[in-house]
């Protein structure tokens, strides 16, 4: 989230899409209630089922799965032609101004500029900014302006000079702050959205157009009559990430909250709902393969050296000249050598490059589904599988299975026999089957989460610390213990045995107090980071002393006198102490900020990007939510929360606000390598969809998007029978594929269900809780109807189309599905594997199916 | 009250406000429900069911989120899921939490022949003594809630306690403090009108809902369980909640007119066997026992907590 949970109070509009926060996350929906109560604020839910969310919003569109894009465009368009935009804010702290190079092409015919197709890649070179000064003058310019072409062969030339360089973006941006340049940004964006129509939006996504009109008018009306002082947020989960557009869905959402001046306000924002307690500490400490802790890239195989790797991952600051740029990630060689400090100390030297040879080069995708894939191509051989169900949360489960059956080891740690661990007794395995199935698999008792201590990292990133309530029963371990036990058995196996390369094993550092068993207390600390030598601030002569905890990140230093193995965690545990135990309940200016409740990343920050809720000149747009301020007198930046900002720039520099970016601005126009599919999102079709791509028929799916080539990968085509369009959710009675273990949960919803409109089941003849069936071009999935009126028949385009929904939660093994009264399959048997091209989140919203009477 | 404590001004290791601040317990108690922040989260059930020691009931999956049909003598806390056509076509998700509704004049008391197995406390709640139960189960034809029920082990009546354990302790009921949007509020019942009308009255003047209301219904007395209803005129829509609920007329008519007509007739017979005893003077051999029961009913209201557990 960019804001908070508790934030959400703050807003005047609430547009909830792609989530369910009512259901999935019923405790911090408390405060889109607490909107509602206090302000009289209004909530738009826009989703393919009317669900419990639903049944508290003031506007519901149904809305056909995948066609969130259109969607969103649609609202952009609707702001730009009613000028419900925030003029000031985008010229000032958006690149709407930015003049785009010449060869930048939209996607009329569904491509952007660059499209190879052999590779399907994007050479993304013309997807910058012009190099040059204020180009106000040349409004009335064709398109092929002679000014910008002299300046675009400047940054062409510069290109050609050395050897395949990286493309870069220029450090002098030409620009038009009064938008109408037709190359500038602004304009690019009108002409790109000018396709997104009501009736468009309609012929899409099946909202009739007087609905979408109406939500476009009530999300838009914060910024009625050139009002700043209202503010509208956007709540978003999985239902947007899982799309084979999904990065591009919320790209779209963080656009128009820009258009608008929503980002860094209180009651603004674009706010991702986490699906689990940790799942953002997850993400923060680089649960996945292309980062490292802190949002770090990771290095690959180019970079031969540490400071080739450094230069390649850190950005120089590209901005128009008169104005200033932060260019926060500029301090990258602080975090990351601080980082290999963390983990290799003393082994770690100026003279080794900072042990960076220890480090791994990530040659290609390692992502979730090439794992599986991996594994089922025999080249993956074990799996060390903890905090998950891996066979359950798919896609394809029965891929995965398969693919486990060819592995040779499994080792799943887990409080309950979950279907992972029992995929060799899967329904459809045979005795003798069985008998064939030569993989070895540790089931390892772990702890449960109350049996844990530890910070949690939650949506509004607080880092809140839980103590253990009991201890673990019997010989059950506490994950880390069980982690660490197995690197001391490797690194001992290094130490008598050798190796190929065992020094980054045996030089890892392991200074806790009991090498087994690591507290969590201390591994905090590490990623805290502390002082390896005297350091003194030159401006405020302050001191930390060798060892001690460092007090946060801007202490971080790049020639190895700082450790610090996660820097936006810098901060957390300072020599005051453990920072998420704080359970302060003050809350002095009413805004829900709470600056002494646990600990938030970055620096104790509550809404990022907070410059942005002032003016130019430093004045909150809203006197009665001010959130940070510039202070003449002290020549600082002050506030009610912590400023995300440079906190003695003066307003007269014009430092623009978003200081993570070299451009300082927000990115309406997400230049060069940001995303692979293009800098503004398109509408494209799901890889299995009922309809042809409205927009450009010869460009159905998102162009770069791969599908996977072994047998098992089957996909649907249109027009077969696989004609209801499918989406998977999860019930608030349930969590995930834990809670079918737990009696409480199991009477809620005691089995699997498909939700199925009336006029569906009038057609197949089925009535509710009648057993149906549903397949896919996978495999298909049992349970019982649940005739809903929340699903209605659509109208795409013309053409009837009918969607279903499914609950994720039942499996195998529960109690149940033990006591013979479930299903016993899994519903991602059904999905398809096919990612997201950013974040590699496989399409689980919107596939097809055929549904049928059991 | 059944027993008397110290309220709370505050407590230790608490964020917020404590639990049962400011309840002035002399007072009628009152539970608000304000059905258009309800999310069908079910919290409450558990709550429920975790508070007064209930655990698992084999459901079956019925084409609806709602976990059971209707409340159940060991599930006394149920949210009823209704999808609602409104006028203009557009569908709605009515989520409504079922219980006992604690009237101010109760008709399963009214209806129950037990002596002290139903008692309403001065401060509004109804409570079943289930030490004096006789499971005759004419509580059920008493209640326009369909609130009673019966447990076929133990032959005894059961139903929502408003958690008269927690609230003589100055605590809310368990379902109160389980709820995470705070549609669920507990006072004085005075502060629950007031706070139910103010939010009605914001659903109407600004959220365009015009037929918003507060279900109080003076049939029974008023109710210590209220709802803020989206539209007020149409509370069957949310799961069978009575439009204008009244005791039976036969439960009324037994417990009113029958009982002066049975008493009349018991004061004739009376009158029969005195003006005869003065015709024909006293009658011969027989030895005559008078009922005594009230210490009896002292002691029994004692070990009421104990009691009431199945």
């Amino acid at each position: 989230m960019t804001n908070g949970w508790v934030d959400i109070k703050n807003a005047d509009v609430m547009l909830v899409m792609g989530g369910n926060p009512a259901e999935n996350h019923p405790c911090g929906f408390k405060w889109a209630i607490e909107a509602k109560r206090t302000r009289n604020a209004k909530l738009i839910v826009v989703d393919p089922r009317f669900t419990r969310t639903a049944a508290t919003s003031d506007l519901f569109c149904q809305i056909r799965a995948g066609a969130d894009i259109a969607f969103l465009g649609g609202v952009i368009r609707y702001a730009l032609e009613n000028n419900r935009i925030a003029h000031e804010y985008l010229v000032n702290y958006t690149n709407a101004a930015f003049i785009v190079k010449e060869g930048f092409k939209l996607p009329e015919d569904g491509l952007y500029s660059g499209f190879d197709a052999g590779t399907q890649t994007y050479d993304r070179s013309s997807w910058t900014y012009d190099y040059g000064d204020d180009k106000g003058g040349v409004v009335a310019a064709p398109p092929a302006a002679s000014a910008a072409t002299k300046s675009a062969g400047t940054t062409l030339g510069q290109a050609a000079t050395t050897p395949a360089p990286l493309p870069a973006l220029p450090p002098k941006v030409a620009y038009d702050l009064t938008l109408q340049h037709p190359r500038c940004v602004f304009q690019l964006l009108k002409q790109q959205y000018s396709r997104y129509t009501p009736e468009m939006v309609e012929r899409i996504t099946g909202i009739p157009k007087d609905q979408f009109l109406k939500a476009a008018d009530l999300f838009t009306s914060i910024r009625k009559d050139g009002d700043m002082t209202k503010v509208a947020t956007i709540m978003y989960a999985v239902g947007w990430t899982q799309h084979s557009f999904g990065t591009q869905i919320i790209r779209t959402a963080a656009m128009l909250q820009l258009l608008l001046g929503n980002v860094g306000r209180a009651g603004g924002g674009v706010n991702a709902l986490r699906g689990h307690s940790n799942i953002q500490g997850a993400t923060d400490m680089g649960g996945i393969f292309d980062v490292w802790p802190g949002y770090l890239k990771v290095p690959n195989p180019t970079d031969v050296d540490l400071a080739a790797y450094l230069k390649r991952i850190t950005p120089t600051s590209s901005k128009p000249e008169p104005w200033d740029s932060f260019n926060y990630w500029s301090n990258t060689p602080k975090f990351a050598i601080s980082f290999l400090k963390a983990l290799y100390g003393d082994a770690a030297t100026k003279e080794n490059d900072f042990a960076f040879s220890y480090m791994p080069k990530v040659d290609r995708n390692y992502s979730w589904t090439q794992i599986w894939d991996n594994m089922y191509r025999g080249t993956v051989k074990g799996m060390l599988a903890f905090g998950m169900n891996g066979v359950a949360i798919g896609p394809d489960s029965q891929k995965n299975i398969d693919a486990l059956k060819k592995a040779d080891f499994l080792v799943v740690g887990e409080i309950y026999p979950d279907e992972t661990s029992e995929f060799w007794k899967s329904p459809g395995i045979t005795p003798e089957e069985m008998k064939t199935i030569n993989t070895t698999v540790y089931r390892l008792a772990c702890a449960g989460f109350a049996e844990k201590d530890g910070s949690m990292t939650n949506s509004a990133r607080w880092l809140q610390w839980k103590n253990a309530a009991v201890p673990p029963p019997g010989q059950c371990r506490l994950d880390q213990d069980i982690v660490a036990q197995i690197f001391l058995k490797v690194r001992e196996l290094y130490q008598k045995e050798g190796g190929k390369f065992p020094d980054p094993i045996l030089n890892l550092t392991w200074g806790y107090t009991n090498a087994q068993h690591p507290g969590l207390g201390e591994l905090l600390k590490e990623l805290n980071g502390k002082a390896l030598a005297d350091l003194t601030d030159p401006k405020t002569q302050v001191t930390i002393k060798r060892g001690q905890q460092l007090p946060g990140f801007a202490w971080l230093k790049d020639d190895g006198t700082t450790s610090c193995g996660n820097w936006i965690y810098s901060g957390s545990w300072t020599e005051a102490g453990n920072q998420t135990l704080r359970r302060g309940t003050e809350d002095p200016s009413g805004q829900g900020i709470y600056q002494n409740w646990a600990w938030s990343w970055p620096a104790n920050r509550r809404v990022l990007y907070n410059r942005a809720s002032c003016d130019p000149a430093g004045k909150p747009y809203d006197p009665t939510r001010k959130q940070v301020w510039w202070n003449e007198s002290a020549q600082l930046w002050q506030g009610n929360d912590v400023p995300d900002f440079k906190p003695d720039s003066n307003p007269k520099d014009h430092m623009g606000p978003f200081i993570m970016n070299p451009e300082g601005i927000g990115r309406i126009f997400a230049p060069l390598a940001a995303f692979a599919d293009g800098p503004f999102p398109e509408h494209y079709e799901p890889i299995e969809s009922p309809v042809q791509n409205v927009l450009h028929p010869k460009q159905q799916n998102n162009p770069v998007v791969k599908k996977l080539k072994t047998a098992m990968d089957k996909y649907s085509t249109m027009g077969d029978e696989f004609n209801v369009v499918c989406t998977t959710y999860r019930l608030t009675e349930h969590y995930h594929y834990w809670t079918k273990n737990n009696q409480m949960n199991v009477q809620l919803i005691p089995e699997p269900f498909i939700e199925i409109p009336v006029e569906l089941a009038q057609d197949l003849g089925i009535k509710g809780n009648d057993k149906v069936k549903v397949t896919s071009a996978r495999s298909f999935y049992i349970a019982k109807a649940f005739v809903t009126k929340r699903i209605r028949p659509m109208m795409i385009d013309g053409k009837k189309v009918y969607q279903i929904g499914i609950p994720i939660h039942q499996g195998y093994r529960g109690i149940q599905e033990d006591a013979g009264r479930d299903a016993k399959t899994l519903l991602n048997r059904l999905t398809p594997t096919v990612v997201d091209p950013n974040a590699y989140t496989p399409e689980f919203k919107g596939f097809m199916v055929k549904v049928e009477k059991a | 009250m059944s027993q008397a404590t110290l309220s709370i001004r505050q407590i230790s290791g608490h964020a917020g406000a404590a639990p049962g601040e400011n309840v002035e317990r002399d007072y009628q108690v009152c539970k608000l429900i304000d059905t258009t922040t309800c999310i069908g989260c079910k919290a409450c059930e558990v709550a429920c069911l975790e508070w007064n020691g209930y655990t698992f009931t084999d459901t079956v999956f019925d084409n609806s989120y709602q976990t059971m049909p209707e409340t159940a003598w060991n599930y006394w806390n149920l949210i009823k899921f209704n999808e609602h056509e409104r006028a203009d076509g557009s569908i709605t998700l009515l989520m409504r939490k079922d219980q006992c509704m604690h009237c101010a004049d109760p008709g399963c008391l009214k209806a129950c022949p037990a002596d002290g197995a139903i008692v309403q406390y001065t401060n509004g709640i109804v409570d079943f003594q289930q030490q004096n139960c006789i499971g005759c189960g004419y509580c059920v034809s008493g209640c326009p809630f369909d609130i009673p029920k019966f447990n076929p082990t133990t032959k005894k009546m059961f139903k929502c306690t408003l958690c008269v354990d927690r609230v003589s302790e100055g605590l809310e009921p368990a379902c109160i403090k389980s709820c995470p949007t705070g549609c669920l509020h507990f006072g004085s019942k005075e502060d629950m009108v007031d706070l139910a009308e103010t939010r009605a009255k914001q659903l109407r003047e600004n959220y365009g809902i015009k037929e918003a209301g507060v279900y109080d219904p003076a049939g029974v007395g008023g109710t210590g369980v209220i709802y803020v209803l989206h539209d007020v005129n149409n509370p069957e829509a949310y799961g069978g909640l009575p439009k204008d609920p009244h005791i039976p007329w036969v439960v009324r008519f037994w417990k009113g007119p029958a009982k002066w007509i049975g008493n009349l007739a018991m004061l004739g017979g009376i009158l029969g066997v005195t003006l005869h005893y003065l015709r024909y003077g006293p009658k011969q051999v027989v030895h005559d026992h008078d009922l005594e029961g009230e210490p009896e009913q002292d002691k029994n209201r004692q070990d009421k907590n104990n009691g009431g557990r199945p």
